[in-house]
């Protein structure tokens, strides 16, 4: 469906369209088996300013809205949602930066970002703080000029790939949700180190890996934000990316639906083409359908996002909710429209279907997706 | 340094049909693209700019739907673009070609360094390259694969050859032509999509470029295409397709079949 985008806005889609047929479509089985990261493409993107697109123009950037990030991320999507991780996982490490750093601290850091020269990560997540991110245990203490970091983090996207990691920490545990605040520490800061990477079921070539803080120091002048704010940056850090998994769940759901439609029309069972019979056919038309609805909604939320930057919480996880739940019935449903050839890792399908799953998981559950909705339903109608 | 490419509006290879009546290409709705060579050529332009500092500018003789290229161009790194275009450069040979590129590139001031594809893809000629060098006045060296240096205006580059690679050495302004091995381009980027769209692309026409009229297009063109035909078919062709294992299988299927007189 036509969604009137800009010139402007076309032009990224269109260029995203060619990188990802051109280079990320024949080189995804490879990566998902090799579980390489996949250094060329991420450089490619950054070459083609894909992560200038998402930092503000005073600092080296093109300050492109949410919208224009979800239409680069829907089509990079499409080929790879691996390869696509491995590039929004920048734009998560770097949006704390963005959204509560001093100046100082943005023009230290994000002009290398939105080059490229430098990428990022995002560190919340702890062995005893997933979804409930109150619980984390990692310490920042002031020592003089510096902080000294200790705890470890866990699961965290692009480790030992990334040159910045945007960390929260506790600065006083008695200040419950005001005592955490975030820092920037860097990959060869001392007493900082990553673990191996994780073996996963999807997203193979997008590194996860532990982060270690062994007495790590850094400059006080590290901090992002006011002390205390910790909490808060990581809130507005993931109301803002959250579109961007959407809009990855709206790219891979829209690849498997391609993949089932072109099978669908080769397969002949019976005499006739599988797409002849109903039952097939209607599972196709709900895969139409429910890309076009999460594409749609995604679409009008980042537009929401980016007029009303105050008032995106529910928007970001409805859109997260929805588009992400279409990806994996979508997916699974791709391989029941290819069956025994979907199951093979011959074709794409079993693929999409790995990588589906995370998009439910990470940046915050779709259950706790749904209790923000609900939380914000239940403030509304007072 | 300040590096000109010249780079060439072909059509589409993908694209290609011969006209079933006059045996003649069908240029009709075929799309046009850039030379692939070409391709190549502007790349090694824009790295050694970003490498040694400078500018990058693009010359292409063609029709008006040649701006076409040179805004890609634009998009994928290159500072400026100069469309040649007039009709009296219609129906010029390598001869005129070359007269046509040399004048437009004099005018456009001094050159260090022009790069050119090895050959283009419909003409075909890889006559173009050698041609504008001696009418720049300038040394050359075809078939280009890496540039590994330039010191005090002399550049050290590898040709490729069919058994291995020369390394030569050669005073500045020099031409080069280059082959695919050179480079990987790169893909268009975001700002570049933005430049290109607002890039207004001056079009030099023959008065433009102080050309004599006498050695321009058809008219300054001594060479003459008779005929163009496809060759005739040489016995069968068959293509396998396939991994490499498959490949192999057909082969030694069709082997063993003709070997028992099938
Ligand atoms: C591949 C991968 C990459 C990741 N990358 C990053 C990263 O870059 N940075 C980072 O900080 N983190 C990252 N994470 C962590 C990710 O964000 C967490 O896994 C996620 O937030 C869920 O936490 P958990 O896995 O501990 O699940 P838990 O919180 O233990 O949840 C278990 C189950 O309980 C449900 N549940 C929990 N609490 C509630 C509740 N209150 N109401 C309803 N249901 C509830 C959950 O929805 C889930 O179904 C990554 C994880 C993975 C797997
Ligand atoms: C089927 C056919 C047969 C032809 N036969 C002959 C022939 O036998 N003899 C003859 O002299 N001409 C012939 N021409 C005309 C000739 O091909 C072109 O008009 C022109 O001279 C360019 O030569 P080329 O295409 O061989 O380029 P090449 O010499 O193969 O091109 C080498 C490089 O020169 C540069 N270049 C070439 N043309 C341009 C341009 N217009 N603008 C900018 N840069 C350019 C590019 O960098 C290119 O990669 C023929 C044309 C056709 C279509």
């Amino acid at each position: 469906m036509d969604h009137f985008l800009t010139e402007d806005q076309q032009m990224i889609v269109d260029l995203a369209r060619q990188i990802t047929d051109e280079m990320i479509i024949p080189n995804r089985a490879r990566y998902d088996e090799t579980e390489e990261y996949p250094l060329d493409i991420v450089e490619t993107l950054a070459k083609s300013d894909f992560f200038a697109l998402f930092v503000p123009v005073e600092y080296g950037g093109l300050g492109g809205g949410c919208y224009d990030l979800v239409l680069a991320l829907e089509q990079i999507g499409r080929g790879c949602v691996a390869i696509a991780t491995a590039y929004a996982a920048s734009a998560l490490g770097a949006y704390p930066i963005v959204v509560g750093g001093s100046h100082e601290l943005k023009s230290k850091y994000l002009p290398d970002i939105a080059s490229g020269k430098k990428r990022a990560a995002f560190a919340l997540t702890e062995s005893n703080a997933g979804s409930d991110a109150g619980g984390i245990q990692t310490t920042a203490v002031l020592d003089g000029d510096e902080w000294v970091l200790n705890g470890t983090k866990q699961w965290i996207t692009n480790g030992g790939q990334a040159h910045l990691y945007t960390v929260i920490a506790i600065t006083d545990p008695t200040k419950g949700p005001r005592g955490a605040s975030m820092f920037v520490v860097e990959s060869d800061d001392p007493g900082f180190s990553c673990g191996p990477k994780e073996k996963k079921m999807g997203i193979r070539c997008s590194a996860t890996t532990e982060l270690i803080f062994k007495d790590c120091r850094i400059p006080k002048d590290r901090m992002i934000g006011r002390q205390g704010t910790g909490f808060i940056t990581v809130m507005k850090t993931l109301d803002k990316s959250r579109p961007g998994i959407a809009s990855l769940g709206v790219g891979l759901a829209q690849a498997a639906l391609d993949e089932s439609v072109t099978y669908a029309k080769g397969r002949y069972q019976f005499g006739k083409p599988i797409i002849a019979f109903q039952a097939v056919q209607h599972m196709l038309a709900d895969m139409a359908i429910e890309t076009e609805a999460a594409r749609a909604l995604v679409y009008v939320a980042a537009r929401h996002i980016d007029a009303h930057p105050k008032d995106m919480s529910k928007a970001s996880a409805m859109c997260k909710v929805k588009a992400t739940d279409v990806a994996m019935k979508v997916t699974v449903d791709a391989v029941q429209v290819l069956a025994g050839y979907g199951y093979m890792r011959e074709y794409p399908v079993e693929k999409m279907m790995r990588d589906a799953k995370i998009l439910q998981i990470y940046e915050g559950t779709n259950q706790i997706q749904r209790n923000v909705v609900g939380q914000e339903l239940n403030k509304e109608y007072t | 340094m300040r590096i000109v490419v010249c780079i060439k509006q072909v059509p589409d290879a993908k694209d290609v049909r011969l006209d079933p009546v006059t045996n003649t290409l069908s240029r009709e709705g075929v799309k046009s693209v850039i030379n692939p060579y070409d391709r190549h050529a502007m790349e090694e332009g824009v790295r050694l700019k970003e490498q040694y500092g400078g500018t990058v500018t693009v010359v292409s003789m063609g029709p008006p739907q040649a701006k076409a290229i040179l805004q890609e161009a634009i998009s994928c790194g290159v500072d400026d673009a100069i469309l040649v275009s007039d009709r009296a450069f219609a129906g010029a040979d390598t001869l005129a070609t070359t007269y046509t590129l040399a004048q437009a590139i004099k005018k456009t001031g001094d050159v260090d360094l022009v790069i050119c594809g090895k050959q283009a893809t419909d003409g075909d000629t890889a006559q173009v390259g050698p041609g504008l060098a001696v009418r720049l006045g300038m040394p050359y060296v075809t078939c280009v694969k890496k540039i590994t240096g330039v010191k005090d205006k002399v550049m050290s580059v590898e040709r490729m050859m069919d058994d291995g690679y020369d390394e030569l050495e050669i005073d500045l302004p020099a031409l080069l032509t280059v082959v695919k091995e050179i480079n990987v381009p790169r893909f268009p980027s975001i700002r570049g999509l933005r430049k290109a769209k607002a890039f207004d692309i001056p079009s030099y026409t023959a008065t433009d470029i102080d050309a004599d009229p006498d050695q321009l297009g058809l008219g300054g063109s001594p060479t003459w295409v008779v005929k163009v035909f496809p060759p005739e078919p040489k016995g069968v062709r068959t293509m396998l397709e396939g991994s490499l294992d498959e490949i192999a299988e057909q082969l030694a299927d069709i082997l063993s079949d003709s070997a028992h007189g099938a």
